[in-house]
């Protein structure tokens, strides 16, 4: 039989990654002085259903370094070995190297990360330190390969007398010597109790067997392996063949040996999982590039019964709609009870329609818990770090967002709670002069809000020192020296780009490292960020997301004859601009002022290729958008309705495009294509003298 | 067909172990713990049931217990699978009924003989 192990990795790599993450979280909630024996068991099941099955798949690195976790955890369950901190630590630690492992095995990569061989001397040396029950590292197997040449065993078997009540049945064992060599077999006469005391369910009888076979002793135990503590067995060489250790190939009879090798080898092969074992051997990547991980990312999506029932459900829904649909449109004559049913039908149809579009959008999503679960290890490791004492609270973990979503927010989510953990909180020591808790507390929040997801981080430091960050800014030339900022707006500077120096890391006790990164990932899932600052009373930041990346709130606009969509999230304003506010450059570039802005404008007509209305700044309408903080205008002819669009990739159907992100199909049938505010910038070259010829 | 209920709480177990004996013809059922196997060993019969040992709910040694308890499954053969450092556990296994193990790591090979070692 020829089984390719290969294709149960990826969802082995999967739930191997869940349980990783259950012995974290559960690692972190572990009372160490006294440990609920139930944390204790999930833990070690996890390690051990990793180790099981890294073994069998053949990814001996995983199972070598499990099989120390399990031993030690074993341990520790059966109370042979007091729980200590620095076996959460060891764990810990573990976790993040399995973790590696697992990364460098489903990108086919090798893993040569110093701290395995560390922590497995580690794991040793800790498992050495006390004296515990030996494990016995029984491989009955081991012998195997040393007997040869056939012999004739007589074997005595006097079956316990529970033996059927185990399911076990001695003919199907006699079947399986029979299968090794000649068998007979003879009943021994045997004396069975007194009717009174015959139970017809036990097993009374005792046979002498002899067998004629080339297979080494131990391998015949084997077959009685399962019985043999509650049988009498005995077994006699009967006929010493040439069988001692020493009989190499060449000093025995020609056939046998050729015989012998032929059947003992593969044996001891196939106690060998079938994919070869090293990771790094070609064969495994050969095999491997079938069936998985051709992209970093894994595609599947594990989706619960629940919602895969809703959706039948619908269907079913939409079934019978549409044949009462059907009945009606058959009526010969359309009179006015048959309009009514129609019109109630179509009701029913928009509505499970709607239905319908929503179950299947929930199946892309998942709790943010997946997002939320690497915070507590984070805020613990990180406190430990800094010397601060935090509390972690994590709300809303239910909540449900878009796997894609969800998978892209969470660098900046790290990002925003490491910089509450060292810049936000105080040391325990600061906190206690200000009279405030010394345990400082970190919230992360989740929730919907008018088919939006806000994701909120929240801590209770020091807020921004406004103070600092102005001084900053105006160092950095960012504001005039003279300029006066609200509140607010001197937050808003740690969004600027200028703002994520080393410098400014080393001397601002304010946030402001990469802010501007985070803003840009969070722009890119068409989300938004803010950020609310209390000096001494702490910070709190605010995302605002779309639910999923497949539906986004548009502004439709027209140039000439064709219409586009802008993503809502990326339009500042929009404004018509006299003459006054137009400066022409001399590399014929058109600045707009607003305010105390100069904005570049792109004409859309020109970038496109299309016949416009509107040909100047002055004739159309200039619609601001944001990108990455950076304004820029856009020239359009007229403003159309904002409605709620669904993205179909022009990749996938056709070709990537620069400049635009998508394609949606509007109410008339029309396709009109999204703006990709970032790429459009790019591809009119703002700043430089890209100019393109109308 | 003989049919074959087959209780793991890892997936991949699962499917190996099922994807396993599905190719050599049996009929197999997947259960995800001892709990689950208990209540489809109830709703029908089973000629062989594989299981894990480790598992949430309920474990496979118990399991076991309970399954020969049940007149069904008197004589059934029923395996567990088991790890090399498990030598307590095939002792606690075999105390309460079961009929023999498979040491993990098994490649299908190893399965099939032994399913076919107890089911004839």
């Amino acid at each position: 039989m020829d089984i390719d192990l290969s294709q149960f990795s990826q969802v082995f790599f999967e739930e191997s990654i869940e349980g990783l993450a259950i012995m974290e979280s559960e690692l972190l909630k572990l009372d160490v002085a006294t440990p609920d024996p139930e944390t204790i068991n999930t833990i070690f099941r996890a390690a051990h259903s990793i180790k099981g099955g890294s073994a069998t798949f053949g990814f001996t690195q995983v199972a070598n370094y499990t099989h120390l976790l399990e031993t030690l955890l074993d341990e520790i369950r059966d109370g042979r070995r007091q729980m200590q901190p620095e076996h959460v630590d060891i764990l810990l630690l573990s976790v993040d190297l399995l973790r590696g492992m697992f990364e460098a095995l489903m990108s086919q990569a090798e893993f040569n990360d110093p701290k395995l061989p560390e922590l497995e001397l580690r794991l040793n040396h800790t498992l050495a330190n006390q004296p515990t029950q030996a494990q016995s590292a029984s491989t009955p197997s081991a012998s195997t390969a040393t007997q040869s040449t056939a012999s004739c065993w007589q074997i005595d078997f006097k079956a316990g007398a529970d033996i059927m009540r185990c399911g076990n049945d001695p003919m199907l064992m006699f079947a399986e010597l029979a299968s090794k060599g000649p068998l007979t077999a003879e009943l021994l006469p045997v004396s069975f109790p007194v009717w009174d005391d015959f139970d017809p369910e036990a097993c009374y009888l005792h046979w002498r067997l002899a067998l004629i076979t080339d297979e080494p002793l131990a391998k015949l135990k084997e077959v009685f392996e399962w019985v043999e503590d509650e049988c009498e067995i005995s077994y006699n060489q009967a006929e010493a063949a040439p069988a001692a250790e020493l009989a190499i190939p060449e000093q025995a009879q020609p056939p046998q040996p050729e015989v012998d090798m032929a059947v003992s080898a593969p044996e001891v092969i196939a106690l060998v999982p079938e994919v070869p074992a090293s990771p790094s051997d070609k064969a495994v990547a050969s095999q491997k590039q079938s069936a998985a991980a051709k992209s970093g990312e894994s595609s599947s999506i594990r989706v619960s019964t629940e919602k895969i029932d809703m959706l039948i459900n619908m269907v079913g829904e939409l079934v019978i709609t549409q044949a009462m649909l059907g009945q009606i449109g058959q009526q010969d004559e359309i009179n006015q009870e048959s309009l009514l049913l129609l019109q109630q039908g179509l009701e029913q149809l928009a509505s499970h329609t709607r239905d319908l579009q929503e179950s299947v959008m929930q199946i892309r999503m998942l709790p943010i818990s997946f997002a939320f679960n690497r915070f507590p290890r984070l805020v613990r490791d990180i406190g430990q770090q800094l010397g601060k004492k935090v509390e972690l609270i994590l709300k809303g973990e239910d909540t449900e967002l878009d796997k894609t979503v969800l998978e892209k927010i969470v660098d900046p989510m790290v990002h925003l709670v490491r910089n509450s953990l060292d810049h936000g909180l105080e040391s325990p020591e600061v906190r206690l002069a200000q009279g405030k808790p010394e345990t400082g507390t970190i919230m992360l929040n989740a929730y919907h809000q008018g088919g939006c997801i806000i994701i909120e981080i929240a801590d209770d430091g020091a807020g921004l020192n406004t103070g600092k960050i102005l001084q900053k800014a105006r160092q950095k030339g960012l504001v005039g020296p003279d300029e006066e900022l609200s509140e607010d707006a001197i937050h808003q500077l740690i969004f600027k780009p200028g703002f994520s120096t080393a410098d400014a890391v080393s001397d601002l006790s304010g946030r402001g490292v990469g802010m501007d990164v985070v803003k840009r990932n969070i722009h890119e899932l068409n989300g938004s960020i803010e950020l609310k600052s209390d000096a001494g009373k702490g910070s709190r930041f605010t995302i605002r997301l779309p639910l999923t990346l497949a539906i986004l709130d548009g502004q439709l606009v027209r140039i000439g004859k064709h219409i586009y969509v802008v993503p809502l999230v990326s339009i500042y304003e929009s404004l018509q601009v006299p003459t006054n506010r137009i400066n022409r450059l001399s590399d014929g570039h058109e600045l707009i002022r607003l305010r105390d802005e100069y904005l570049p404008v792109i004409k859309m007509y020109r970038e496109f290729n299309h016949d416009a209305d509107a040909r100047e700044i002055k004739d159309g309408l200039v619609m601001v958008v944001d990108h990455n903080n950076e304004k820029t205008g856009l020239l359009v002819d007229e403003l159309l309705a904002q409605q709620q669009v669904v993205i179909k990739s022009l990749e996938e159907n056709y070709t990537r495009i620069p400049g635009i992100s998508g394609a949606t199909i509007l109410g008339d049938g029309t396709v009109a294509l999204i703006i990709d505010v970032a790429g459009l910038v790019k591809l009119a070259g703002i700043g430089s003298s890209n100019e393109h010829a109308a | 067909m003989k049919k074959i209920l087959a209780v793991d709480d890892s997936a991949s177990m699962r499917q190996m172990v099922g994807f396993t004996l599905k190719t050599a013809g049996f009929d197999v059922t997947e259960a995800c713990n001892g709990d689950e196997a208990l209540k489809a060993a109830q709703a029908g019969q089973y000629d062989l049931v594989i299981s894990d040992v480790n598992m949430p709910v309920m474990d496979g040694i118990t399991l076991i217990r309970n399954l020969r308890t049940l007149p069904a499954y008197k004589f059934t053969p029923l395996l567990m699978l088991t790890t090399e450092s498990g030598g307590d556990k095939k002792q606690e296994g075999r105390a309460a009924g079961a009929t023999g193990w498979i040491v993990k790591p098994f490649n299908p090979e190893q399965l099939l003989a032994t399913v076919r070692k107890v089911l004839g």
